[in-house]
């Protein structure tokens, strides 16, 4: 038997610094640990504040998921008001939230994750030469085809929320950016020029007819004829056996995301042993028994985060966030089989949760929402109010849930008199690239790499897994 | 052709933002820009193919000299905690703290680019005490010093150049870059805190929208109300520089079009303005924070004649969320 230990870091296009260690027993990975090699404080920062700064502060822990910790903080405080926002406002919030989550999962399949398919470990696979001019990182023709088409996009946070990242429009009463009767007709205008975009490169197909595949038999047909880049993915995938690659637990969490005037578009759950439970957010916790971190397993309304820089045994500045005890994953996945999306449900039912069933998912979620946001948009009653002023209590407590791009992510918010007394936000990354616990259990990543096949010792599809999560290292330790 | 500018990127202390604005670029794009300004990007954490050892290699080359480093770009705060240690980031795979590959880097570089508020002065990271003793390269805060020192001179003979922000407009850093790459880029471009003149030669306030509400004091009294943010919103626009509401954010935004006040978030110690961000503090009725070139007699005797002028389109308008009287036609009148 052969047995080494490799380190992989810098592991780059994941927002934020990374390391990976790895055990490799005879060609496989026995055991991975996961490691969050930066730590700035926001939870220490907070505190003494005024509690509406963190308006200001808190979306400037992730310029990547900026707006959906806007989300969560305008929630925690709405939450404390014990109020509503406008109809308005909730509308904007959908559309804003959507246009973040979009662009992130736009630019993580095209500028983080698919690179990974030009280098040179893959030349004289019968796709490399096609892949690599498409997909290499920076010069491949993608690039230039995707970054104006996003740019473009964005153009939806210079109508509705100012500018991306580090909004303030979105509020706990509601949007500050009334949008006039002719800015909601540029923006039904500029949705349907990225529908255009994805209908033309990514999928080479309507929309409609991606998220009426309804099964696998369905996506095989459909792959048989066309092209778009959505099909040169699973083409790829198939070859590298990437659909029973990276399987974590299997147990997928979400908060239930875009909370509209009207309800919720995907519900909130816990997907295990082949079910859906009703959400119970007292039953997240955080273990840092493996972090550089004081203290011991605490609920985030309790929660502490003194650093312990010299802490015996701990690998990484990320706590061990964990849902009745147990290791969870989130993301699009989650999310899809939460609310039950029937391609996402039969891929994990055959297969388990996968790389090909992560990146799959997130595409969807492109298919599905840009549709919706043209409802939402003409949904928008312009004369309507936007934004109520909402006064806030000088004490209590509150939760504040989001979905961002890349998963769950809570704040939880303690105030007394009048100022934050504790923050705690636990993010998408935390959960997903949490270390092992007092129990020895590891995180989900860490689950997923072991047994991982890294034929002599190319760790090329270590490249796959660990991307696969669309990780946030900014997010994850905060 | 000339050599191409050899440009690395690293990041610590920060968000990211920064470089997901830069993708924000338009007309031509990021990676069109790049190539109009000759840079060649030795290495990105969020762009580059290599990842690992791969990258490791460029940074060792540069830090040895064996690789020519025309440019070196910081994103993040350079992290000196804990105890002046640098634990508080490792960077992954080398064991060692980055304060130190960045202290090694930019002894080596032609320019040193600090990228954002946070790479600038520490930024958002010195909130509450800066538990994670967060720095500029060259300032802390308003003090001149922060990581490399005040004496620091990149190869070329500038300063660090401080493209702050929180987070950049891309065309900030791009148009900079541009000047590097076509030599016209020296110390008479650069302000007292040595940010690029291209952008902090003007105010936020310069093109706001909501000037003429400022003209005549009309103000918002609450979020979404149109009128101006100065006097009860917190808005800094007249004492911050930077051309936001000239040189527009995604498209047609700005803070101040997306409704909210302008923090100024290009000035070393925005993060700390001893009052909640979104409340102007005021002293007999009158704002504290007055425009940065004004007599405080002359904007009292000032706003107090064109509040009594207000017309009311103006008046009424500034406390609604949607315009309730639009401007008088001869049409109209008739
Ligand atoms: S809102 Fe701010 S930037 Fe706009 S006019 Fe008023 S003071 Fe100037």
């Amino acid at each position: 038997m052969t047995r080494e230990r490799r380190i992989v870091g810098p592991f780059n296009r994941v927002e934020g610094d990374l390391e990976v260690r790895l055990d490799i027993e005879d060609e496989r990975i026995a055991a991975a640990s996961i490691s969050a090699s930066l730590y700035r404080g926001f939870e220490a920062m907070l505190p003494g504040r005024p509690s509406e700064d963190a308006l200001t502060i808190v979306p400037r822990i992730c310029g990547i998921c900026s707006v959906s910790q806007s989300i969560a903080a305008a929630a925690a405080l709405r939450n404390l008001a014990g109020a509503a926002a406008t109809r308005n406002g909730l509308l904007a919030e959908c559309l804003v939230g959507a246009c973040e989550n979009l662009a992130d999962h736009l630019t993580h399949f095209y500028l983080f994750f698919m690179p990974d398919f030009a280098r040179p470990a893959y030349a004289g696979r019968p796709w490399y030469d096609e892949a690599a001019a498409r997909f290499r990182a920076v010069e491949g023709t993608a690039a230039r085809d995707v970054l104006p088409a996003r740019a473009a996009f964005m153009h939806l946070m210079g109508l509705m929320a100012g500018k991306w990242p580090h909004t303030l429009s979105l509020r706990p009463g509601g949007s500050a950016r009334p949008l006039a009767a002719g800015d909601v007709l540029q923006l039904v205008g500029l949705v349907r020029d990225f529908r255009r975009f994805l209908e033309q490169h990514l999928f080479g197909d309507r929309l409609e007819a991606v998220t009426g595949l309804a099964g696998l038999d369905d996506l095989a047909r459909w792959r048989r004829a066309g092209g778009g880049d959505l099909r040169r993915f699973l083409a790829i995938a198939d070859d590298l056996g990437l659909d029973r690659a990276g399987r974590a637990g299997d147990r997928f969490l979400s908060y239930g995301a875009y909370a509209g005037p009207d309800g919720r578009l995907w519900p909130a759950g816990v997907w295990r042993d082949g079910r859906v439970a009703g959400l119970d957010v007292e039953a997240v916790s955080e273990d840092v028994s493996h972090a550089w971190l004081e203290g011991g397993t605490l609920p985030p309304l309790l929660g502490r985060t003194v650093p312990d820089p010299d802490k015996p045994g701990a690998y990484t500045w990320c706590k061990a966030p964990r849902y009745r005890g147990e290791v969870v994953e989130t993301g699009a996945l989650a999310r899809q089989m939460v609310a039950g999306q029937p391609l996402v449900r039969a891929l994990v039912a055959e297969r388990g949760g996968s790389v090909t069933a992560r990146v799959l998912a997130r595409l969807l979620e492109l298919a599905a929402v840009v549709p919706v946001m043209e409802d939402w948009a003409r949904a928008i009653e312009p004369g309507a109010p936007w934004c109520d002023a909402l006064a806030l209590p000088d004490d209590g407590e509150a939760v504040g849930l989001a979905e961002a791009a890349r998963g769950s992510l809570g704040h939880w918010l303690v105030v007394r008199q009048g100022r934050i007394a504790r923050y705690q936000v636990v993010a998408p990354t935390t959960w997903n690239f949490s270390p092992r616990d007092g129990a020895g259990t590891p995180g989900a990543l860490e689950q997923a790499l072991a047994g991982l096949a890294v034929p002599g010792g190319d760790l090329t599809p270590v490249q796959h897994v660990v991307r696969s999560f669309d990780p946030c290292m900014a997010c994850t330790v905060h | 052709m000339a050599e191409p500018l050899n440009l690395l990127w690293l990041q610590s202390g920060g968000c990211g933002g920064c470089t997901l604005s830069l993708l924000n670029a338009e007309q031509p794009n990021l990676v069109d820009r790049l190539a109009d300004a000759g840079i060649r990007l030795l290495w990105h954490p969020s762009l580059s193919e290599a990842s690992g050892d791969e990258a490791l290699a460029v940074l060792a080359a540069c830090a040895e000299g064996r690789e020519r480093l025309d440019i070196l770009c910081l994103e993040g705060s350079p992290m000196t905690g804990p105890h002046g240690s640098g634990r508080f980031h490792i960077l992954a795979g080398t064991g060692r703290p980055m304060i130190h590959w960045l202290r090694e880097l930019a002894g080596r570089a032609r320019h040193v680019v600090a990228v954002g508020s946070c790479a600038a002065w520490g930024g958002i990271n010195a909130v509450g005490g800066n538990p994670g003793g967060a720095t500029g390269l060259q300032y802390d805060g308003e003090t001149p010093g922060g990581l490399l020192g005040r004496d620091f001179r990149a190869g070329a003979g500038l300063p660090v150049i401080n493209v702050a922000g929180c987070p950049i407009h891309p065309g900030w850093l791009l148009d900079t870059l541009l000047g590097i790459g076509l030599g016209r880029f020296g110390m008479d471009q650069l302000d007292a805190y040595r940010r690029p003149r291209l952008y902090t030669d003007h105010l936020v306030h310069h093109g706001c929208p909501r000037n003429e509400y400022y003209e005549f004091k009309a103000s918002a009294g609450k979020a979404s109300d149109q009128g101006c943010l100065m006097e009860n919103l917190g808005c800094k626009g007249t004492q911050a520089h930077a051309d936001c509401n000239m040189r527009l954010w995604n498209g047609s935004g700005s803070c101040l079009r997306g409704g909210y006040a302008c923090i100024r978030c290009t000035e070393p110690g925005f993060e700390a303005p001893g009052h909640a961000f979104e409340q102007t503090p005021k002293l007999a009725g009158i704002p504290v924070g007055l425009p940065v070139d004004m007599p405080r007699a002359w904007f009292v005797a000032l706003a107090a004649l064109s509040k009594s002028a207000t017309p009311k389109r103006v008046r009424d308008n500034a406390v609604s969320d949607h315009i309730v009287v639009p401007p008088a036609s001869k049409a109209g009148a008739k």
